[in-house]
Order: C-alpha cells, then sequence, then structure tokens
C-alpha cells in the first residue's frame, strides 16, 4: 500500500514536471523542470529494486547531461526568442498525433494488460546484488555491446567538438 | 506490488509528453529535452519489464540507452552552438536551408 502511495506521488511529479518542460516560455525553466522529472523517474528506478540505475541516473543525468544542457542554454538563449510564439504553426496536427498514439498504446496495454498485471513475483530468487549482476552481466555476456558503446561515446565525442569548433580561416 | 501494467502506463504517458514537445515546440533546445523524455519514458518500460521477467537485462539495455542519451545530447548541443553561431536563431521552422 505505501509503495502504491510512492509510486502514485513519483509518476504524478514525473508527468507533471514534463507538462512544465514542454509549456515553459523559458529554456531554463525546462531544464530545471526537466531536472525535477529526472529525479523522480530515477524514485521510480529505485521503487523497482534498481539501485544501480538509481545511482546513475543522477551521477549521469542531473550531474552530467543537465549541466551541460544549462551551460548551452545560457550560451544561446537569446531574449528575441522569449517574445516570440512558441509553438509550431502545424502544432494542433502534431498534438491530435500524439494523442492519437498515446491512445493507440493504451489500447494495447488494455489489451494485454491482463498478462501483465499477473503477479509479479513467478518464482525464482530476488537478485540480492543489484549492481553485482548488472556488472557480471555487462562484463560477461555484454562484452561486445559495451566497447561498441565505448567507440559511440568517443566518436560523439569528437562529433561534438567539431561541431562547436570555430572554422579556421 | 504494483502491476507492471502501471509503469507501462507511465512510461507511454511521458512517452506522449515527449512526441507532444518534439511535434508541437519551435525552440531546438526544448525539442533535444523532448527526446530526452522519450529516452526516459524508455528506461521505464525497460526497467519495469526486467523486474518482471526477474532478469537485469533490461537494466543492462536501459545503461546503454543512457549511453546513448548522453552522445546524442552532445553532438545535438554542438549542432545547436554551430547552428546558432550561423543563423542566430534557436526556432527549428526558420532553419529550413534543406527545404525545396
Amino acid at each position: 500500500m505505501l509503495i502504491l502511495i510512492a509510486f502514485g506521488i513519483l509518476s504524478a511529479v514525473a508527468l507533471g514536471s514534463g507538462v512544465m518542460v514542454i509549456t515553459r516560455r523559458n529554456a531554463i525553466h525546462s531544464v530545471i523542470w526537466l531536472i525535477v522529472t529526472l529525479f523522480a523517474v530515477g524514485g521510480i528506478f529505485l521503487l523497482q529494486h534498481a539501485e544501480f540505475l538509481f545511482a546513475v541516473q543522477i551521477i549521469l543525468y542531473v550531474g552530467g547531461i543537465m549541466v551541460l544542457f544549462l551551460f548551452v542554454v545560457m550560451l544561446v538563449n537569446i531574449d528575441v526568442a522569449l517574445k516570440q510564439a512558441q509553438f509550431s504553426r502545424q502544432w494542433q496536427l502534431g498534438l491530435f498525433t500524439a494523442v492519437l498514439v498515446f491512445a493507440q498504446l493504451v489500447y494495447v496495454i488494455y489489451k494485454i494488460g491482463a498478462g501483465l498485471s499477473l503477479p509479479t513475483q513467478p518464482p525464482g530468487p530476488e537478485p540480492a546484488h543489484n549492481t553485482q549482476a548488472i556488472g557480471q552481466a555487462l562484463y560477461q555476456t555484454y562484452m561486445l555491446p559495451v566497447e561498441i558503446a565505448s567507440l559511440l561515446l568517443l566518436v560523439a565525442m569528437v562529433g561534438a567538438v567539431i561541431m562547436a569548433k570555430r572554422k579556421f580561416e | 506490488m504494483i502491476p507492471t501494467a502501471y509503469y507501462i502506463l507511465l512510461g507511454s504517458g511521458l512517452f506522449t509528453i515527449g512526441v507532444i514537445g518534439v511535434l508541437t515546440r519551435r525552440n531546438v533546445l526544448i525539442i533535444l529535452m523532448s527526446i530526452e523524455l522519450i529516452l526516459n519514458a524508455v528506461n521505464i518500460n525497460l526497467v519495469a519489464l526486467s523486474q518482471y521477467f526477474r532478469s537485469v537485462d533490461g537494466q543492462v539495455f536501459a545503461i546503454f540507452v543512457i549511453t546513448d542519451a548522453a552522445a546524442e545530447a552532445a553532438v545535438g548541443l554542438g549542432l545547436i552552438i554551430a547552428l546558432f553561431r550561423n543563423k542566430e536563431t534557436v526556432n527549428a521552422d526558420e532553419i529550413d536551408l534543406l527545404k525545396w
């Protein structure tokens, strides 16, 4: 019961601040609300006993990616953009499409929901050490994907430096 | 225990908010933030189903998604800086060099 209340609060915070992210006029406010959303999603990870992912979410997302976002918003933010229209011309069509997609998702979840709302405890012991299990999976089963991900990060780093670099005359 | 369907519903709600942000906003920075929202919705689903199947594989994939989000944010923000330097705008509908 207590866990259900925690889930309700966390998901309300996540969805509410998600709506705030896409409706704020000032991009800095959007970044702050996105940080609130990320904290709430981290809390939902914690609720599901994914402790390692919770730590990764806080350290990497909030501490790394969002600080990068804040820097760029402050570099790029112009007062002109605050006074202009915030939504594109075809916003009704976009909203309609997104709501249609959501309705389809809810329909499918409702159809298969009977299978998914079964008690979520099939036989088998709860993995006691989440971090240990993830570490073993990462470095044994998923060793090649980890290497590919590191290569991806290297390429992204070089790409970001090239993009942001001033052209030499 | 909370039914897995609740988590998946939460994930699809967050995904929809992200899609609305991508489709309706003009500010490129907020479009990038909406993409982060979408990736977080994916992570919620992955973690929920990894708990459902009692296996950490879903959480490992969530780590890969976070890696991807970091790479995407770095390249995307680099692009925005280059774009702002050349066109002095952050509005997506003014960036139409490739439009016929």
